[in-house]
């Protein structure tokens, strides 16, 4: 579980703490693999990052639940089946209706090289490949996305 | 293994080549690496002899072919007798885009089917289902009902192939399936040779696809052990995984650790259900990933039967030799491919598969080269298959039993998995047995830790991947992929809808409410299901049903 305190925990401290930056890394689909959610979860928290992870077999509407809930900055989606071309945008739509654009959403996972742009062009920032270094997604996360006004 | 005062003689030589023959050597040119490892981060030394060897026994520990604890092999004649069956796991699309995969792979060699599921009906939901969207046809091939099977296996006699089923959850309804397509093929059950991976422990600990908590899925499994006892003598009834275990990131010795412990879990659940040992534990097998260590791998598999004779026979008194005898599947390993260089995935395969024949497998899917990328296309399916042609028919590894055996090094590792993999099952007893130490997240937590920490050696290049962190290119030559048509799940939602239409409603519903008052019951579900897919209710609405009585699990969401 993410060992982060929640913002409201934190303000119940009376404390003003720095925004960190809040993630949520998510598993949308049915599809179990989830090493490399769980992996990218635990090195973006050891980089100091607020990490939550939703757990497996989320429909895009659990995911844009959470992330209004957890008030994130950015969304990580990981997903192995194939069912990327209707999740990733359905997540991003989702996302826009509940006025949360500027939440940033990046993926990765068993994504064909030619779907890239598609997913891009619907909105997706950026997509990770298989054999991508942790240390270039910390570094992607920490350029890329900023605490939300 | 050799004589006390021999093999004193053979240590203290060893210390003297340490010191002066591979000392004088290392002066002029240092030891490449600091430390050498397994894949599995198991230190290995420069040189293995006699006196590594010194605690076994031959008789004891090694014994002969076909007999106790078989760490030699489980049959007497081995590949001399018969070559291991080459079962290639296919599934994508529709059920025709399946059956005609099947019907190729059988034209080109293949001995047995394998049959690889879509997310959907893993989780027991229908194509139709919200839940579906996207999913239909992608990792595996649709069936929602009895009609989707029939079409499946169009054309292949169900006594003449034998059939494993990568199917968990929901694996009573669709064994159910496939028993009411053997009906329409006037087939009787007692003909019927296959497996059904039915391995739910598993499942929570790392496939994750799952439909109900773990306590009720014991209780079908159980069923369905008692069910094939009585009516389906020659089916396979759980094939204890660990290639999903092994796949989510864990080590050698965690793999083998947690097969068995989970394997322990179902013996223990069947003679608690009343089922005598020797009844059910001869259709147990077992399911192992080959990775690429090789040495690590082969000692694994060898580790395994020894370990799995003296469970059953000083731990649960099991009688028949056969409730001894580990009999596995191997699949090479999925995530050792690269999506960079994919063709190198082909030499991969080659090494992982032949670990496996050296290890002495009963069955075995070699993976395609592209994989990392997408399911199989038919061309990059055949190399696979060809590969252990090569293997089977030219490479001489089918000559001898058990070649490595005897080796130094082989028996070192084959000792050393043994007794860590012991103190494994030890501390899983001491919770309880494996359902307590899932609830507990125990291996779930095992697996993340392990896995995390070799992607840190990756990264830090102290585990080294050809193509992805050394020897990498800049353009890479691209490979043809397989594409899962978009209209595969129209056509799948609309034939699914036509079956609804065309049966009879009230017969359906009949059949589900018969089956929700069973589960509530000790009755033996297995014929109820067998009612209700032959009526045509569909594996998602028999799946609801009984997951009001029965209720749901969620991922604990451990990282």
């Amino acid at each position: 579980m993410a060992s982060a305190m929640t913002r409201s925990q934190a303000d119940a401290k009376g404390k003003k703490p720095a925004r960190k930056v809040r993630i949520l890394i998510g598993k949308p689909g049915l599809d179990g693999h989830d090493r490399g959610a769980k992996i990218i979860a635990r090195a973006l928290r050891d980089a100091g990052f607020e990490v939550i992870y939703t757990g497996l077999h989320q429909t895009p509407e659990m995911i844009a639940n959470a992330a209004a809930q957890e008030d994130v900055d950015g969304i990580g989606l990981s997903i192995l089946s194939g069912a990327h071309n209707y999740l990733f945008p359905r997540i991003v739509e989702m996302l826009r209706e509940k006025k949360m654009d500027g939440v940033v959403v990046f993926g990765g996972g068993i994504i064909p090289d030619e779907d890239i742009p598609k997913l891009k062009k619907k909105g997706v920032d950026r997509v990770f490949t298989p054999g991508t270094k942790l240390q270039e997604i910390v570094d992607y996360v920490r350029e890329h996305v900023k605490p939300r006004k | 293994m050799y004589d006390r005062k021999k093999a004193r003689a053979i240590a203290e030589h060893k210390k003297r080549w340490e010191k002066e023959t591979l000392a004088k050597a290392f002066s002029r040119a240092p030891e490449r690496l600091k430390r050498f490892s397994t894949v599995s981060d198991e230190e290995i030394a420069a040189l293995y002899t006699p006196d590594d060897l010194d605690a076994l026994d031959y008789d004891r520990d090694f014994s002969f072919p076909g007999e106790y604890p078989y760490t030699r092999g489980v049959q007497p004649s081995m590949y001399r007798g018969r070559l291991w069956t080459m079962r290639q796991f296919a599934g994508y699309g529709s059920a025709e885009d399946t059956n005609a995969r099947f019907k190729y792979l059988l034209s080109q060699g293949q001995t047995g089917l394998s049959t690889a599921f879509h997310f959907p009906t893993l989780m027991g939901y229908d194509s139709d289902s919200p839940r579906a969207k996207g999913e239909v046809g992608k990792c595996g091939v649709a069936v929602d009902s009895l009609k989707d099977m029939e079409i499946l296996f169009d054309g292949i006699p169900l006594d003449q192939v034998t059939t494993s089923m990568t199917i968990n959850g929901p694996a009573a309804m669709v064994f159910a399936m496939y028993l009411g397509v053997a009906e329409k093929q006037g087939v009787p059950f007692k003909k019927l040779g296959g497996t059904i991976q039915n391995d739910i422990l598993k499942e929570y600990i790392a496939q994750h696809a799952w439909v109900f908590p773990p306590e009720p899925s014991m209780r079908i499994i159980t069923d369905i052990l008692a069910y094939c006892t009585d009516h389906v003598p020659k089916w396979n009834t759980i094939s204890i995984s660990g290639y999903h275990i092994r796949e989510a990131g864990s080590t050698a010795v965690q793999e083998l650790a947690f097969t068995l412990a989970d394997g322990i879990a179902y013996v223990r659940a069947g003679i608690e259900a009343g089922i005598p040992v020797d009844e059910f534990a001869p259709r147990l097998s077992f399911f192992f990933n080959s990775h690429i260590d090789f040495f690590e791998e082969v000692a694994k598999y060898r580790a395994a039967r020894r370990m799995w004779a003296r469970i059953m026979k000083e731990r649960f008194k099991a009688r028949d030799e056969n409730s001894w005898k580990l009999r596995f599947h191997t699949q090479t390993a999925g995530c050792t491919l690269t999506a960079q260089q994919p063709i190198n995935n082909v030499i991969r395969v080659a090494l992982q598969a032949l670990a496996a024949v050296m290890g002495g497998t009963q069955s075995l899917h070699t993976n395609s080269m592209d994989e990392t990328l997408a399911l199989p296309t038919e061309q990059a399916a055949t190399i696979a298959l060809r590969t252990q042609q090569i293997i089977a028919e030219e490479s001489g590894a089918a000559n001898a039993i058990d070649p490595l055996g005897g080796s130094f090094l082989v028996e070192k590792l084959t000792g050393e998995m043994e007794k860590k993999a012991l103190a494994y099952i030890g501390k899983i007893d001491d919770m309880g047995g494996m359902v307590a130490a899932v609830k507990r997240g125990y291996p779930q937590r095992e697996i993340a830790d392990a896995a995390f920490h070799y992607q840190r050696l990756v990264d830090a290049r102290e585990k080294k991947i050809v193509g992805v962190n050394c020897y990498t290119m800049e353009e890479e030559i691209p490979i043809p992929l397989l594409k899962i048509d978009e209209s595969v799940e129209k056509k799948q939602v609309a034939r699914t809808q036509e079956v609804r239409r065309k049966r009879s409603a009230k017969r359906v519903s009949a059949r589900l409410d018969a089956l929700k008052e069973a589960s509530l019951s000790k009755a033996n579900l297995m014929p109820l299901l067998l009612d209700a897919v032959r009526e045509y209710a569909t594996l998602g609405e028999i799946c609801d049903a009984l997951r009001e009585t029965m209720g749901t699990y969620t991922d604990p969401a451990v990282f």
